[in-house]
């Protein structure tokens, strides 16, 4: 008996050491290197995807990783697993082995020139990577499409309930204030035959001008937060939670009851603009601007304020101002988001920003991790995948999930990935350099 | 001209009359002391003069600026830091962001620095760090400066504390029992601190303080406060041989 457990034992650690070994060359990869590896891979299945997926009996390539296909057919899950490990598993592994020296040089003669160039260059390999693996079906192009909206929409939630600590349930709402008014933006001015009438401009301006009505749809957000801000912040304490749900459920209830936006019917025929390209162009530029503020010294008030009023407004900070600017900022992310969405699925309802779409939005953040802008990338990716995967399981879905969001609350209470700061440089920094080259180079 | 002062202060809380009739007078790179019993109403002293509570009544003149009735961030960036006595520290923050926050009524780049990472605020940033690190120097923890607060050693939390208060650029330090909870050896390094504190900047000090031994060594003039009244002001050894002070602090001897 004890011999057995000895011998599981070793069993054990001896599985863990070939682990290490195998991962001990991947440590030198930088992220460059991964993109890469991930780029070819994407290109392998655009190339070859679709004859494997036969030959492995499957009608045509899994969309997403052949999770929903398993669960239809379990009895593909031997041949989802070989395409998944032939597709993606071994070239990423193979490409980003091979081509460690090689990327890792690039990296660090990028970073050496100039870091914001060199993010910029990761950021357009991520985004040629996403591009080529969505243009395999509109199911993947669509899932992306929301899922980058939603990274939005958590980030913006994270800066009231993780980095300042209040508890804020309006965030549906702010998200039709943005839909609403983007969609009255575009279809007034660029769609002919609806409720508003003729076209004002030319339609083949509308592309350009489309980021003018999200920047709206931002700021009527803004303007609904300062309504709820107005009144919540004269005291810390309940007060945000509830009166910002009350707020919530007043702008439903506004465009249910608003006949010229279509009531409850909604109000569908916004123009197409809202293209792979243009979400993530605003996905991006929100994860960078929100992570620059909460980096800031300004930023960091936030904490101070959550962590301590008192000690805050003795340390010079306007406390008022801080939790205003806050709120007014993360709604305007929002209602951005909002306008977004409204453009992808082209059509919107006030049925869409009720109290469902709170519980997602919250347990992104929750599930993601609190005051943290990589928690909430994580999150919301997680949260809409996992969300997508389950489908078919229909009801089971809203069983599976909430009991994963609990099992997350007990074993890690303030989420997957909180209180950390992300440093974009620190991602980029290639990995022959030590910390005090690197040093070197950026002063 | 005195740097603060305060004139006929009362404050009741409620029906409580807190505080009656208070003065004050701190003259520049003065240390002043504010001894009592426990509940005489000496925090309450100064959470009238720092803004948090605002007094029913009687003025409080900082330089030659009224405050009373300013919020507690414009008093403390007019020129009045302040430590707590228990300590109110930012628990997921470290030592240095502590002090870089300090500087919060400083700081010139604005919103459009803080969202867009302009070269203005790097370099605004890069200064308040340097300062940051010059005053951890001066309260001997820079080797502390990357730690989270809530990991360290509670004399090493009051020095953050400190730390803190000096990066508001005070010109009166407002210290609320500075060596509550300390030891021996602990108490000594405050003590030091302090001094250097005074010496280095050129600060008025107004601290409120438990252990004799601090306030005899360290202050020039002494209050005592009693049930929120003044009983008596003076030099260290005119407060110890005050018969008034030793009946607040002893108790009168009755005779049976």
């Amino acid at each position: 008996m004890e011999l057995n457990v000895k011998y599981a034992e070793e069993n054990r650690s001896r599985f863990r050491n070939l682990l290490h070994k195998l991962w001990e060359p991947y440590k030198q990869v930088p992220l460059l290197g991964w993109l890469l590896a991930a780029l070819v891979a994407v290109l392998l299945e655009m190339l070859v995807g679709q004859p494997l997926a036969r030959l492995l009996g499957m009608s045509k390539i899994p969309a997403l990783f052949g999770v929903i296909l398993v669960l239809k057919t379990p009895i593909l899950i031997p041949s989802t697993l070989l395409y998944l490990l032939l597709i993606y598993g071994l070239p990423i592994a193979i490409t980003a082995r091979l081509t460690a020296k090689l990327t890792d040089f690039i990296a660090a003669k990028l970073y050496n020139t100039s870091t914001g160039l060199s993010i910029l260059l990761h950021v357009a390999l991520l985004y040629a990577v996403l591009h080529l693996w969505t243009s395999i079906s509109d199911y993947r192009l669509l899932v992306v499409k929301l899922t980058l909206i939603s990274i939005i929409i958590t980030l913006s939630l994270n800066v009231i309930n993780g980095y300042m600590g209040e508890f804020s349930c309006s965030h549906p709402g702010f998200i039709a204030l943005g839909a609403y008014t983007a969609s009255i933006f575009t279809i007034v001015l660029f769609v002919s035959e609806n409720q508003f009438g003729e076209a004002v401009l030319p339609p083949a301006l509308g592309p350009y001008l489309f980021p003018i009505g999200l920047v709206l749809g931002g700021i009527a957000a803004a303007i609904g937060a300062l309504l709820v801000a107005i009144p919540s912040f004269r005291t810390r304490g309940d007060y945000l939670a509830i009166i910002s749900l009350a707020f919530m459920f007043i702008v439903v209830s506004l465009f249910n009851n608003l006949e010229i936006v279509g009531g409850a019917r909604g109000l569908s025929n916004q123009p197409d603009y809202a293209n792979l390209a243009t979400i993530f162009v605003w996905t991006i530029l929100s994860i960078w601007i929100i992570n620059n503020f909460v980096r800031s010294t300004i930023g960091k008030a936030l904490n101070a304020v959550r962590d301590g009023e008192l000690a805050a407004s003795a340390m010079t900070v306007d406390t008022r101002k801080t939790k205003m600017v806050a709120f007014l900022f993360s709604a305007f992310w929002a209602g951005v988001a909002g306008g977004l969405f409204a453009h992808v699925i082209r059509y919107i309802n006030p049925g869409t920003f009720g109290i469902r779409k709170l519980a997602e939005v919250l347990a992104m953040v929750y599930l993601g991790g609190l005051n943290s802008v990589a928690g909430s990338v994580v999150g919301a990716v997680g949260f809409n995948l996992l969300s997508e995967a389950l489908r078919p399981l229909e009801i089971l879905k809203w069983i599976i999930i909430p009991v994963m969001l609990i099992l997350v609350m007990i074993y890690r209470p303030t989420g997957l990935i909180a209180f950390t700061e992300l440093d974009p440089i620190a991602l980029i920094k290639p990995k022959s350099m030590t910390e005090g080259e690197a040093d070197n180079a950026t002063s | 001209m005195p740097l603060l002062e305060v004139k006929q202060m009362t404050h009741f809380f409620g029906g409580l009359r807190a505080v009656h009739d208070y003065n004050l007078q701190v003259e520049p790179m003065q240390i002043r002391g504010l001894i009592g019993p426990n509940g005489a109403g000496k925090t309450t002293i100064f959470n009238l003069i720092t803004g948090v509570y605002n007094p029913t009544e009687g003025d409080i003149v900082l330089g030659n600026e009224t405050i009373n009735g300013l919020q507690p961030f414009r008093i403390a960036s007019r020129g009045l830091g302040r430590t707590f006595q228990n300590l109110r520290l930012w628990r997921h923050m470290t030592v240095l962001e502590h002090v870089k926050l300090a500087r919060y009524s400083k700081i010139n780049y604005g919103l459009i620095g803080a969202f867009f990472d302009t070269p203005k605020r790097r370099k605004e940033e890069h200064e308040i760090e340097q300062l940051a690190y010059d005053l951890l120097d001066l309260v001997g923890i820079r080797h502390l400066a990357d730690h989270v607060v809530t990991n360290l050693p509670y004399g090493a939390q009051r020095r953050v504390e400190m730390a803190r208060a000096l990066a508001t650029e005070p010109k009166i330090l407002f210290l609320d029992e500075p060596t509550a909870g300390m030891n021996p050896e602990e108490l000594v390094q405050m003590m030091d601190i302090i001094r250097r504190v005074h010496k280095e900047i050129g600060l008025a000090i107004f601290l409120i303080e438990h252990r004799m031994r601090v306030v005899m060594e360290l202050c020039q003039i002494i209050q005592t406060l009693v049930f929120g009244e003044v009983i008596a002001e003076g030099t260290p050894d005119e407060i110890q041989s005050n018969p008034k002070v030793i009946d607040a602090y002893l108790g009168k001897e009755v005779e049976i």
